[in-house]
């Protein structure tokens, strides 16, 4: 059955990716405002706000404990909110999917350049937030370079888990359900405010295994100059999830537009 | 040579058999019209030819390639005007050529070859760099007609060119696709404008309920499946005028709102009969596809 198959990955998904790549470049500088204002806003208002109040966590400043958790949050909510509300736009409100499928680009290639968009517009909001970090002096670690790294990663994971979202919505309000439901509880949960071994221990043991925690798990430490530990098993679950959001991303839609 | 072969081909949704055992050839350089009401089956017929679904059953060749096992090769060769507009809406105007050409895997320079032939074909050099938003409805069928043809297409399928356009805008698509019928394209086209398929197509089928119901020429379809003269009439009494006189006048009468349908081979008797009826208002005109159509498929409306 072609539904089940495995996706057919190819470099055919590339001009569906310029595609989206220049309609971004129509509206880069409000774009990145954007995607900048909202973690900046977190990041001074509870760093220096709520961070004045606290004493140490974990051994270093509010601010620069929270530091860690904005990279990542704001990484995961840019590929959530792209491959969620823009991919549904183009799929079914403007039907550009349907234009492109109608050449020898087909739709194996159409999502996993989406896939691959939500990463990229991702990196932009991951590495702003990355590059203010650095500017404030809150990571001074040559360690700190790896999380350029992670921040794709963190991308392809929150991406392909959003597209599965978008292939079974109905329309724009289905998405409140995952922000409710998902996105919100692992804000919370994943140790992106405060460390995870505060919260009671069954809430722990959800936490470890949302994905976030693995992200975090991985960039607090390198922002702070340490080696992460586990880092081995951290990539691997959330390379994990990212597969697994890809492959039912990609049935969902098959099903979904190939019937 | 066939551009397009379908070997009794079937679909179904949900146990209702959506295309049920459609065969049909396509040669290349012909005008091929599918025509039939709402809910026929023909865009699922497109879908199927361009390897966009798997069939339950059946066959496709699409230029010369099994679809939809070669659907991606075979797409190269052909051009799709789809039934929405799904321009991207972000774009102007070269740019939506720009971006589609890149689909097809086309370098720069050959597009950018192609994208002013283009507008100078559609009638849209001088919007080159106008947004989407700004195009009138024919304006952005022209356009769509053009991306289609970013390719250098062989065959063209064409799903409901015309609908929603105003008169000016149609006979202005149908006149460009004469030109590429005059160039040896190949066009597949779906409609319900029956005006339409008698100017275009030199073959066309109609389709209802999933089938093929009848196929051929414009003439020899109207020659095989009505009567020559057509006199339509309306007026106080039309009803009671059917009944008593027209019946045995015509050879066959539809009823339909508060209009009677006269089909005849000799016109002269009712046209004597409804002289002498100067309440009756009538129109006598030869028999048209719309006839053909309407006598396959039924009057009554579907959704």
């Amino acid at each position: 059955m072609r539904v089940f198959a495995p996706p057919s990955m190819s470099l055919r998904f590339v001009p569906v990716w310029r595609r989206n790549l220049l309609v971004w470049r129509k509206l880069a500088v409000p774009s990145i405002l954007g995607n900048l204002a909202d973690p900046m806003i977190y990041v001074f208002g509870l760093g220096y706000g709520l961070g004045s109040m606290l004493p140490e966590v974990g051994g270093v400043p509010y601010i620069a404990f929270l530091a860690a958790g904005m990279v990542c949050s704001s990484t995961m909510n840019s590929a959530t909110f792209e491959a969620m509300y823009s991919a549904f736009s183009r799929m079914h409100v403007q039907r550009t999917w349907d234009a492109i499928m109608n050449t020898p680009v087909d739709l194996d290639d159409v999502v996993l350049a989406e896939l691959a968009w939500a990463a990229s517009k991702s990196v932009l909001s991951g590495v702003a937030i990355l590059a203010v970090v650095w500017l404030l002096g809150l990571s001074n670690s040559v360690l700190s370079l790896w999380v350029l790294a992670l921040v794709p990663l963190i991308g392809l994971t929150f991406g392909a888990l959003a597209l599965a979202v978008t292939a079974l919505a109905s329309s724009y309000d289905f998405f409140m359900y995952y922000f409710t439901l998902i996105i919100t509880p692992m804000s919370l949960l994943c140790g992106v405010f405060f460390p995870v071994e505060q919260l009671p221990a069954a809430f722990q043991a959800i936490a470890a295994f949302l994905p976030l925690t693995h992200a975090i798990a991985i960039a607090r430490p390198l922002l702070l100059g340490h080696i992460p530990s586990d880092a081995v098993l951290h990539v691997l679950v959330l390379l994990a999830y990212a597969a697994a959001g890809f492959y039912a991303a990609t049935m969902l839609f098959r099903r979904r537009l190939l019937k | 040579m066939a551009v397009l072969a379908a070997h009794n081909l079937r679909k179904s949704y949900g146990g209702e058999e959506v295309v049920a055992g459609v065969s049909f050839g396509i040669q290349a350089g012909e005008c091929f019209g599918l025509l039939g009401p709402n809910g026929a089956g023909k865009t699922t017929t497109l879908r199927l030819c361009l390897g966009l679904i798997d069939p339950d059953g059946g066959s496709v060749e699409l230029m010369q390639r099994p679809v939809p096992g070669e659907a991606r090769p075979a797409r190269a060769r052909v051009g799709v005007v789809p039934q929405m507009d799904n321009l991207d809406p972000d774009f102007t105007v070269s740019e939506n050529l720009l971006v589609y050409g890149r689909y097809f895997g086309l370098s720069e320079r050959v597009i950018r070859e192609r994208i002013p032939q283009l507008l100078e074909f559609a009638g849209l050099a001088a919007r080159a760099e106008s947004r989407i938003q700004t195009l009138s409805g024919g304006m952005k069928r022209r356009l769509t007609l053009a991306r289609a043809l970013i390719n250098d297409p062989d065959l063209i399928f064409m799903d409901e060119p015309t609908t929603g356009l105003d008169p000016q805008a149609r006979h202005l698509i149908w006149e460009r696709l004469k030109q590429l019928l005059a160039q040896g394209k190949t066009i597949v086209l779906t409609t319900h404008f029956m005006e339409e398929a008698e100017r275009l197509c030199a073959r066309l089928a109609i389709m209802d309920r999933g089938r093929f119901i009848t196929e051929g020429s414009p003439r020899e379809l109207i020659v095989r499946h009505i009567e020559p003269h057509v006199i339509e009439v309306h007026g106080d009494g039309v009803m009671n005028w059917a009944d008593r006189e027209a019946a045995t006048l015509a050879l066959r009468l539809e009823k339909s709102g508060d209009t009677v349908f006269c089909y005849a081979a000799d016109p002269a008797p009712l046209l004597a009969s409804l002289s002498l009826r100067q309440e009756l208002r009538y129109l006598h005109r030869p028999a048209d596809l719309e006839d053909v159509f309407l006598k396959l498929t039924g009057r009554e409306l579907r959704d």
